[in-house]
């Protein structure tokens, strides 16, 4: 590939031979169509979102430490939620899994790069401009986006802040970017696996990550066009959300969670990739399951197009459509189940070790199902009535995305570290903040099903006062959290400046074609096609 | 492992301190049958998962503890098994049924509206609701709007707070026990969402949409919610209290409220004083614009704007009440044309253009508003 990029160019640092290496300094970062420097980009990109939606959440538990209004007004309490959630949802956790896509991806079907590796280079620095111009809202007259991240029509078009329209500008460019990237995986997956490498011996990940990647391609227009569709009624006269012109709020809320819902498998799927990596290297066993993985993956995809209305239980629709939703929402217990009994199979008589990956791994499966859950009895209708926007759904959620997806990228981090970096991080040290994540997310989200059980809405700078005591033990819990991955970059550095080397299959029940290149992996991953043993790949 | 143990001992007791501690950790099993129909499912739903992650998580770390490397433990090839795959599929979905079949005949029952006694329209505002008492050719009888009672003091913490702090309301939405009541659920501008969890009713509030909802309390008292659904600066603050009253006593409160509105339509002929205009001014304002405009008229630039030699205030009297009756369309100020009667308009109208050092000459009279509504 290479050779026919560069032939004829007169590129002298970006030198002709096959084994050259990066760039020096910023033009390194800037220009690199290199799929490990891009998902080196990503990763750090998006632990910074993850800080600053990170701070956002504790603005937000310091104020709910006690009744009363103490620290921020209701406004900007309402910027804070609201911005939480985009950061973390479009900044820290999408972003993640990306970069995860772009270290892992080459490496695992056994080839040299991604296929598109200029679009590669885009893709990715679009996002800083994007985060860029939505987080300096928040310095704009009148303030950021303060109508949560779900930015129901009309508190987002007529009663919103001025600065919605560069909130929907900054919307715009997360969509593109993430479709050039979908492209990019999709690209990359069909085109670029080794020769014997079918479509069911991929790795898992690259299954869930496909599958995502089409998620992603189907569902991002939709929200551009809801956005777009928004910036029509604020500025150009429409109503398409507007009442009183003939539109109608609640289709902006079929088009929102016709997006939102596959959105929230966006951020899962690879999650399920990832864990199915990392319980068999620790048990030592070979996946359990693996076709019926691969398929239930796939009706779950499927499902999360004819479940959105799940969301808007409350919005007032016909009885038929109530029982519609409820049904097939129930449905996607099954494939769901079917996941974590095939990873409890893995478990089943293996020959476990405990290293960091693995714990966050197993805390992943046991906390994710307990989101699971809280997920099915918020799919039974009438009762949903009941917990629809309390804080019983703010724990369901932070359940499936905390100790769900960020634990999985967390474990993914520790897992692929000695293959990135070529180094161990240190396993004390690692542990200490798997304990510290753990206790933390616990303390922080399992009180929330209470105060939501009890009434407590969502949303709210100031609480009645029989919410008091859980509300303190949520707030102590999430600075516990919050401070615990300052921890993790901590140890992160530490790995990356004194680790001790690490050896090509860093972990010994490891398999895939990554951990027989050698660690840390060469510039280009294979610049000669591997041959797919039944071995590293599942036979 | 001990050490995990203890830490997981550690966790356990400080959620369970939290939970003692509280007065509720479950769902209310309310006053209504729907109420209790739907505590009843969700406490069915809780124990099944709670057997299945038992049973799911007691394998799981069985296995931990047992199929360890450091307990000298071989990993076991095998990778798969349709028997167990399939037992593991079936078995769920006849779960799901189980499931489905009580929470269908709960939902039909919520559904089967119709047959009122009475209805009640609902309607949410930025940050208040409205009751309209319609009659049966769904005519208004008399309104009301509900405000958030709890002091600004209580909130900022500058006075200790009541024991119903957020959740108590000037006027209670009133209904009688025993008669089944039908609520339209509405709103006049951003969607927000009415809640009683006694009753086990919630509906969006959603601009141009008329929501159906219905109850049947037997057991009079005051129960109260919250709105739920996201809708602006002071969302936090518009509670939702509805006051069961016995029947008789109902009725009476009813008549009299019938009458009463009918005194209001009077009030919007007379000519009042100064001091009149005043008293009832500063009340309006308190309730409908202090949240915005502050109760000292200051404001809180740039958003709302001081009222403070403003030059609505300064400028003709009729321009001034006409942005009050129409509102600024795409902002928070509101059309209150559409709230208040003419009567309560010329007063806070009246009462702005006297009051924080604006000294106007002249003296705004309920008919002046009726005028210009043009109605
Ligand atoms: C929800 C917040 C809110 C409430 C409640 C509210 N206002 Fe306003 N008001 C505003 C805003 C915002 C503006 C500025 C509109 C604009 O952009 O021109 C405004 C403007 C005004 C102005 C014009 C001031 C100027 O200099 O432009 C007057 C007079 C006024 N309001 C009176 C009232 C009265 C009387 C009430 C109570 C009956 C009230 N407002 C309640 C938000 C509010
Ligand atoms: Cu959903
Ligand atoms: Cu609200």
């Amino acid at each position: 590939m290479s050779e026919v990029i560069h032939a004829g160019q007169q590129d002298d640092h970006h030198d002709d031979h096959h084994d050259h290496g990066p760039d020096k300094g910023l033009a390194r970062w800037l220009f690199t169509t290199n799929h490990k420097d891009i998902g080196t980009l990503y990763l750090w990109f998006s632990f910074a979102m993850f800080l600053v939606g990170g701070v956002m959440a504790l603005v937000i538990r310091t104020e709910l430490f006690q009744p009363g209004l103490q620290f921020v007004n209701p406004e900007f309490f309402n910027q804070m939620t609201t911005n939480h959630g985009l950061i973390m949802v479009f900044g820290a956790i999408m972003p993640a899994f990306v970069g995860l896509a772009n270290w892992l991806v080459p490496m695992q079907v056994g080839a040299p790069d991604m296929a598109l590796p200029r679009m590669n280079n885009l893709s990715f620095w679009i996002l800083p401009f994007a985060f860029g111009i939505m987080i300096s809202t928040l310095f704009m007259e009148g303030g950021g986006p303060n109508f949560g991240w779900t930015f129901y029509a009309p508190l987002s078009t007529t009663y919103a802040p001025d600065s919605v329209t560069f909130f929907i500008f900054a919307v715009h460019l997360m969509g593109a970017s993430s479709i050039m990237g979908s492209i990019n995986i999709i690209a990359t997956i069909l085109n670029m696996r080794a020769p014997g490498m079918t479509l069911m011996k991929m790795p898992l990940f690259i299954w869930t990550w496909l599958i995502t990647a089409y998620l992603l391609i189907a569902v991002m227009p939709v929200l551009a066009g809801a956005v777009t569709m928004m910036l029509f009624d604020i500025h150009f006269g429409t109503s398409f959300f507007n009442a009183a012109g003939g539109g109608d709020p609640v289709m902006f809320q079929h088009i929102f969670w016709f997006f939102g819902h596959p959105e929230v498998y966006i951020m899962i799927l690879p999650a399920f990739g990832v864990i199915s990596h990392i319980i068999p290297a620790f048990a030592r066993k070979t996946l359990f399951g693996y076709d019926s993985m691969v398929y239930a993956v796939a009706s779950i995809a499927f499902l999360s197009f004819i479940v959105w209305a799940h969301h808007m239980f409350t919005v007032g629709m016909p009885l038929a459509g109530q029982l519609f939703f409820m049904y097939t929402t129930m449905l996607i217990a099954i494939p769901t189940g079917v996941k974590v009994f095939n990873w409890t199979a893995t478990m089943w008589r293996g020959s476990m070790t405990f290293e960091t990956p693995m714990l966050f791994a197993i805390a992943f499966v046991v906390l994710f199902t307990i989101g699971g859950f809280s997920g099915l009895m918020l799919a039974i209708t009438p009762v949903d009535y009941q917990y629809h926007d309390t804080y019983f759904v703010v724990a369901h959620f932070h359940y499936v995305l905390v100790p769900g997806a960020l634990f999985s990228i967390i474990a993914a981090v520790y897992f692929w570290f000695p293959k990135w970096t070529g180094k161990m991080y240190n396993e004390t040290l690692g542990k200490l903040h798997f304990w510290l994540s753990f206790i933390g997310v616990n303390i922080t989200f399992f009180p929330q099903h209470f105060s939501g059980l009890a009434g407590m809405p969502r949303r709210i700078p100031d609480y009645p006062l029989q919410f008091a005591d859980f509300n303190m033990v949520s707030s102590v819990g999430a600075f516990i959290f919050g401070f615990s991955q300052l921890f993790f970059l901590y140890v992160i550095i530490h790995g990356i400046r004194s680790g001790t080397p690490a050896k090509a299959r860093a972990w010994e029940g490891a398999k895939g074609l990554e951990w027989t290149l050698p660690s840390p992996a060469p510039y280009h991953s294979f610049t000669h096609p591997p041959k797919v043993t039944d071995e590293e790949v599942h036979a | 492992m001990k050490q995990r143990i203890s830490l997981a001992g550690g966790l356990l007791s400080l959620l369970m301190a939290g939970v003692a501690t509280a007065d509720e950790l479950n769902l209310r099993p309310g006053v209504t049958d729907i109420s209790q129909q739907v505590y009843d499912l969700h406490m069915i739903i809780l124990v099944i998962c709670v057997f299945i992650g038992i049973a799911v998580f007691g394998v799981m770390f069985w296995s931990v503890i047992h199929h360890r490397r450091s307990a000298g433990y071989e990993a076991a090839k095998f990778h798969e098994s349709t028997k167990l795959e399939l037992a593991w599929t079936i078995v769920p979905t006849l779960i799901l049924i189980g499931m489905a079949i009580p929470a269908t005949q709960v939902l039909v029952a919520m559904y089967d509206t119709g047959g009122e006694d009475m209805t009640v329209e609902v309607r949410g505002y930025q940050w208040k609701w409205q009751y309209k008492y319609l009659d049966d050719d769904y005519n208004n009888t008399f309104s009301f709007f509900s405000n958030m009672a709890t002091t600004q003091d209580e909130i900022q913490n500058r006075s200790a707070k009541g024991e119903n702090y957020l959740l108590e309301v000037d006027n209670p939405l009133r209904i009688p026990s025993n008669r089944k009541v039908r609520f339209l659920v509405t709103s006049e501008d951003v969607i927000h969402a009415w809640w009683v969890p006694d009753f086990g009713i919630k509906r969006d509030a959603v601009p141009g949409m008329l929501n159906e909802l219905w109850t049947v309390v037997e057991e009079p008292g005051i129960y109260r919610g919250q709105c739920t659904e996201l809708c602006g600066k002071d969302h936090g603050f518009m509670p939702v209290v509805v006051e069961v009253m016995e029947e008789a006593d109902f009725d009476a409160w009813y008549a009299e409220e019938v009458a009463n509105e009918s005194v209001r339509q009077e009030a919007l002929s007379k000519t009042f004083t100064h001091e009149e205009l005043m008293e009832q001014g500063e009340e309006v304002y308190g309730t409908f614009c202090a949240s915005c405009h502050q109760p000292n008229g200051q404001g809180l630039p740039p958003v709302f704007p001081s009222l403070v030699g403003s030059p609505y205030i300064v400028g003709p009297r009729d321009d001034h009440i006409k942005m009050v009756i129409e509102g600024v369309p795409g902002t928070a100020m509101q059309a209150f044309g559409r709230q208040l009667d003419a009567a309560q308009l010329a007063a806070v109208v009246h009462y702005e253009r006297h009051s924080w050092g604006n000294d106007s000459d002249d003296i705004t009279q309920p008919r002046d508003v009726i005028e210009l509504s043009g109605e």
